[in-house]
């Protein structure tokens, strides 16, 4: 184990020294989270002038990470966030790709940006509340930059428009085989009021939500998170940020628990030149809702078949009836 | 009959125990699981406390809404067939008030601090 350290840590040194100007070596490596097959890391360059240079290695150190179809590789990750900054959308600029000959597998290296991310805090501390009233109108700014991105020069991403995610999530919860009659409720309801199919397609960020961005007390600072992107419906991350189960317990600030949909809407047509159909975004919000639900009762799938057999894992399996309550107050309101 | 306490007083007496015996002398990734787990003991402590005449009450409605007969996860399967077939819809007489029901049932079990069902909850209260 100790020897795979060192390993590790002399090649990413070497790699480092080689594509960041001024870099001198490696200092302070830092496990943050990740799964068996895909891994964040933060370290810092020491240079040569003295001061360090903060930075993230995303990597999967076998190659491909294969725990969800859905998911892009990091390569392509690395392709879409700098995409995105040439569009104007706030992002941790990436350093390096990774190459076979670094040996540190596949992934890339981007600068660590400072602010927080527990969406909690963001919504609670003292630190944010200057920001807290800006967010919204932020956040549709900055999606409607990221939906700006050519198509042309995108790498090859998955085409997911409304009825192929409703044929995905269909699939996988009829194999979860648990029966759940609000979620067919919801099935229903989505397949009876599918958006015009006029709408063009561009990018979508995927998991654009409270938790995946890095938030300072001056605002967004970074949209983090790629691995979900794909090609769809724009007002998919529109519909998305206002899930419920995003909302923190603040179910009056329907954008991330911190602002309201005209806000965000406002901020979205300013930048797009384009108006927002409400409606639209509600069908995005219901599936989102439906597809969060879905995801947790799938959790116990992988707690069952003993992948996963933490108390944490299974809990979450819990959870799913949260957005059928959700469900319930969006699409058969009692008063 | 079993003799006492109930078995939602042992889960209660081992969710306590967990709480404010053993995690206080544990640390960091060890800390959180212990309360994950004693959160988990509190769900099933609340189903056992709630489940029986709550799943007898969804039962006796879905006999009611299908006009049929079957164990409780038999009749659910035949509810999602029905649903996804069109055959009830929230028009139905019953159908909306028996997914509210079953769904108020199972947050009350499930997370009964979650901000959707406090809610739903005040909207009921203050329709009375």
């Amino acid at each position: 184990m100790s020897d795979r350290n060192n390993d590790f840590t002399a090649s990413l040194s070497e790699a480092v020294r080689r594509h960041i100007e001024g870099a001198t070596g490696v200092d302070g490596l830092q496990r943050l989270s990740g799964g068996a097959s895909q891994e964040t890391w933060a370290f810092d360059a020491t240079t040569s002038k003295g001061t360090p240079l903060p930075l993230i290695l995303r990597r999967a150190p076998g190659g491909t990470r294969a725990e969800k179809t859905t998911a892009v590789a990091l390569e392509t990750e690395a392709v879409l966030i700098e995409l995105a900054e040439k569009a104007g959308v706030p992002v941790p600029t990436v350093r390096h790709v990774l190459t076979p000959e670094d040996g540190v597998g596949q992934g890339f290296i981007m600068n660590r940006l400072t602010g927080e991310t527990i969406a909690r805090k963001i919504l609670r501390d003292e630190e944010y509340a200057e920001a807290r009233p800006k967010l919204a109108r932020q956040c549709g700014e900055i999606l409607a930059r990221l939906h700006s991105i050519d198509k042309a020069k995108l790498p090859a991403l998955r085409v997911a428009a409304a009825g192929e995610e409703i044929r995905q999530y269909h699939a996988t919860l009829r194999e979860h085989g648990h029966p759940h009659p609000v979620f067919e409720l919801a099935f229903r309801w989505l397949e009876d009021n599918l958006p015009a199919g006029d709408t063009e397609l561009t990018l979508v960020h995927g998991d654009f939500r409270n938790g995946n961005l890095m938030i300072g007390p001056d605002g967004v600072r970074g949209v983090l998170d790629w691995e979900l992107a794909h090609i769809g419906d724009p007002m998919e991350d529109l519909g998305w940020i206002c899930v419920n189960s995003w909302r923190f317990g603040n179910i009056d600030k329907p954008v991330g628990g911190f602002g309201t949909r005209e806000d965000m809407f406002a901020g979205y047509e300013a930048v797009s030149g384009q108006s927002v159909d409400p409606e639209r975004v509600k069908f995005w919000e219901v599936l989102g809702t439906l597809k969060w639900g879905i995801m947790c009762t799938s959790m116990v799938t992988a707690f069952k078949s003993g992948l996963d057999p933490s108390v944490e894992r299974a809990t979450i399996g819990r959870r799913s009836s949260e957005t059928e309550i959700d469900l319930l107050r969006l699409l058969a309101p009692r008063s | 009959m079993q003799d006492q306490p109930t078995s939602a007083e042992l889960v209660g007496a081992v969710a306590d125990f967990i709480r404010t015996h053993a995690m206080p002398q544990l640390e960091g990734h060890a800390a959180f699981h212990a309360r994950v787990a004693a959160n988990a003991l509190d769900i099933v402590k609340r189903e056992l406390e709630i489940a029986p005449e709550a799943n007898a009450g969804e039962h006796d409605r879905l006999k009611a809404l299908l006009g049929a007969d079957g164990s409780l996860d038999d009749l659910n399967r035949e509810l999602c067939t029905r649903i996804q077939a069109g055959e009830l819809t929230l028009d139905t007489e019953g159908l909306k008030d028996h997914l509210w029901a079953t769904t108020l049932a199972k947050l009350a079990v499930d997370q009964p601090k979650y901000s959707g069902y406090r809610r739903a909850l005040e909207e009921e209260n203050a329709e009375k």
